[in-house]
């Protein structure tokens, strides 16, 4: 073979085994370079991929030279990699060696977006970030304004808070257990969550008039008082959906393809969680019972009841353990919030911030110039700055919002849990093999909406 | 059943409705599931709304596989070629469905990072309207491309 540049007769590049790498095959593309840096990397090349950590067991001597690995790549379109991540991988035989996830292919410039809408405006915009937890999103906000407003809210309205963003951990989890068995094969699993999940979801439906994206939440309270027959509807979740639970820990757990395929697969050890910054259920699977509903409560989540579940051994099992753990504790909150729910309003009375109610409208003048003003102009926020971190089902998910004292963010920044969490999927997928891949992806849970935003 | 784009005469006007209707009855789908609406089609798919019933639920990863592809979601102007390529890649006859209002127009998002409507990318043949659509919405969408291919509205 002397022309490495082979050309078949559709005129299309080959690359024959046993030649050497030809150029074009090296040379970066429109959609970046498609092969990974070699392994003469400097410490710098390290740090930004990733892999320089203190006990860094990525960079044992065995790894193999250059011409024994092989770059595949996976993703953005791939049913497995939940939205449009990518990663190259690269493969000794069909142990995985490095990989580098390759982010951007949602960014939505929500950031840029949430200076251009005004303070209540803002939700509508954050809930489309992580959309399996769009009510926690709208949380966070919510309450990062509230801060920089200092204003306190009726009871009734965080309670109403608690009850919805825990209703939507339950439905989240059960989308990530969905995924999650969908990936490894077992496709009943993916059925059985999105079941279960529609009777959530009919409920959110019934109470904020949209399944997803709700902006319901919003600064000063929530949109809508709870419908008139809510208890009834919580009652009809908790009646038909712990049985469900335990039908999928029966499904699971006594099927050998899933303990196989789950038992000390992408595992990630304590001290690399929190050397990457990782939070959420990869964090508790590990071993640590962090968790900002009882370091950091907010919205009174500290006079509810419940444990934080924890792991061991921080693989993708003890990731679907705590899940399972956690729907049970936050349906354990759901039934306390229900029960203890109080009367009242369900926003704010403060006329300047939450507009005034529909009746008030048709017979004062100053209702319904305030009504206008919020819709139109909106309300001014002092100036200042503001984080607030609440725990999402995929972590910590924190708002930083920076005001000028106008009724427009002067910045906002969201800390969200997928980004943190997905720079650990390299530690987790380093000398595992090259099927665990998509286990380990589903047990991150990682929402590309969230990453990239 | 007269319509332009039909072929005149008895013998190729009825193999032109059995063309359509075999295109129509095994509609294989492309994954490509994007944003907020993906999960929207993942539950369209699944148990509850059984989108099984119109013979849609087989989701191809595929593109060579597969003839509909249903952007799901907000297209960035970095996914914007991957989704032309794999466009591309799906053999003919295919159709698109614009899923949402972000595929569709751009959305809520006007600004520098998203493609303001996927149709400045690839032709799409419906749009199904919502942020993100139910899938009552979806399915909706998807009997009303049905219904085109079978008068001969869409041609391919």
């Amino acid at each position: 073979m002397t022309d490495q540049r082979h050309r078949d007769k559709r005129n299309v590049d080959v690359w024959l085994t046993g030649t050497e790498d030809p150029d074009w095959l090296v040379e970066s593309t429109d959609e970046g370079a498609q092969k990974m840096a070699s392994q003469e990397t400097t410490a710098r090349l390290l740090e930004q991929e990733g892999l320089a950590v203190a006990d860094d067991r990525l960079l044992d001597e065995d790894i193999a030279p250059d011409d024994e690995l092989m770059i595949i790549n996976m993703g953005p379109q791939h049913p497995s990699t939940h939205g449009v991540l990518r990663i190259n991988i690269e493969l000794e035989g069909e142990i995985i060696r490095r990989s580098k996830p390759i982010i951007g292919y949602l960014h939505t410039g929500m950031e840029k977006t949430g200076e251009e809408l005004t303070w209540l405006q803002g939700p509508t915009n954050v809930t489309r970030m992580d959309y399996l937890a769009p009510l926690h999103n709208e949380l966070v906000f919510s309450l990062a304004v509230e801060q920089l407003l200092g204003i306190d809210l009726p009871p009734r309205a965080v309670a109403i808070r608690v009850l919805m963003t825990e209703l939507n951990r339950v439905s989240s989890h059960l989308v990530a257990l969905a995924t999650n068995g969908m990936d490894i094969g077992a496709i009943s699993m993916m059925l059985y969550g999105f079941r279960d999940r529609e009777r959530i979801l009919a409920f959110f439906e019934k109470t904020t008039g949209l399944r997803m994206n709700h902006n319901y939440i919003r600064p000063g309270g929530v949109a809508a008082d709870l419908p008139p027959d809510w208890q009834e509807d919580i009652e009809f979740i908790l009646e038909k959906v712990p049985p469900r639970i335990l039908e999928y820990e029966d499904l699971l757990k006594a099927n050998p393809i899933w303990m196989g395929r789950t038992k000390d697969v992408g595992v990630i050890t304590l001290e690399e969680c929190l050397a990457y910054s990782v939070t959420g259920p990869t964090l508790r699977a590990a071993g640590s019972d962090w968790d900002l509903r009882k370091a950091f409560p907010y919205s009174g989540i500290e006079n509810y009841h419940f444990e934080v579940p924890v792991g061991e051994h921080g693989d993708v099992y003890d990731r679907y353990r705590v899940r399972i753990e956690e729907i049970w504790q936050s349906l354990s909150i759901v039934k306390q919030a229900a029960e203890s729910m109080p009367e009242g309003d369900y926003k704010t009375d403060d006329r300047k911030i939450a507009p005034p109610p529909r009746a008030r409208i048709d017979e004062s003048m100053e209702a319904l110039i305030h009504h206008f003003k919020i819709y139109t102009e909106g309300f001014q926020v002092p100036e200042g700055e503001a984080y607030v971190a609440i725990e999402s089902p995929r972590g910590e998910l924190g708002a930083y919002l920076v005001s000028d004292g106008g009724s427009r963010p002067l910045r906002m920044h969201m800390r969200t849990p997928s980004f943190a969490n997905l720079q650990a999927l390299p530690v987790m997928m380093a000398d595992s093999m090259i099927a665990d891949t998509v286990a380990t992806i589903a047990s991150l849970d990682p929402v590309l909406g969230d990453v990239d935003r | 059943m007269a319509h332009p784009t039909n072929p005149p005469g008895f013998l190729l006007a009825n193999l032109d409705k059995v063309r359509h209707w075999a295109q129509t009855r095994s509609m294989f789908t492309v994954t490509f599931g994007l944003a907020c609406c993906a999960i929207e089609m993942m539950a369209t798919g699944a148990g509850h709304y059984d989108l099984a019933r119109f013979g849609m639920e087989v989701f191809r990863a595929s593109p060579r596989q597969a003839d509909l592809m249903i952007v799901a979601g907000r297209v960035s102007q970095k996914m914007a070629p991957v989704l032309r390529q794999v466009y591309d890649q799906m053999p003919e006859p295919k159709w698109v469905i614009s899923m949402g209002a972000c595929a569709s127009t751009g959305g809520m998002f006007n600004n520098y990072a998203l493609v303001q409507g996927v149709d400045q990318i690839v032709p799409v043949d419906i749009y199904v309207p919502g942020c993100p659509p139910g899938p009552q919405s979806l399915m909706h969408g998807i009997l009303t491309l049905h219904d085109k291919i079978m008068s001969g509205e869409i041609a391919h």
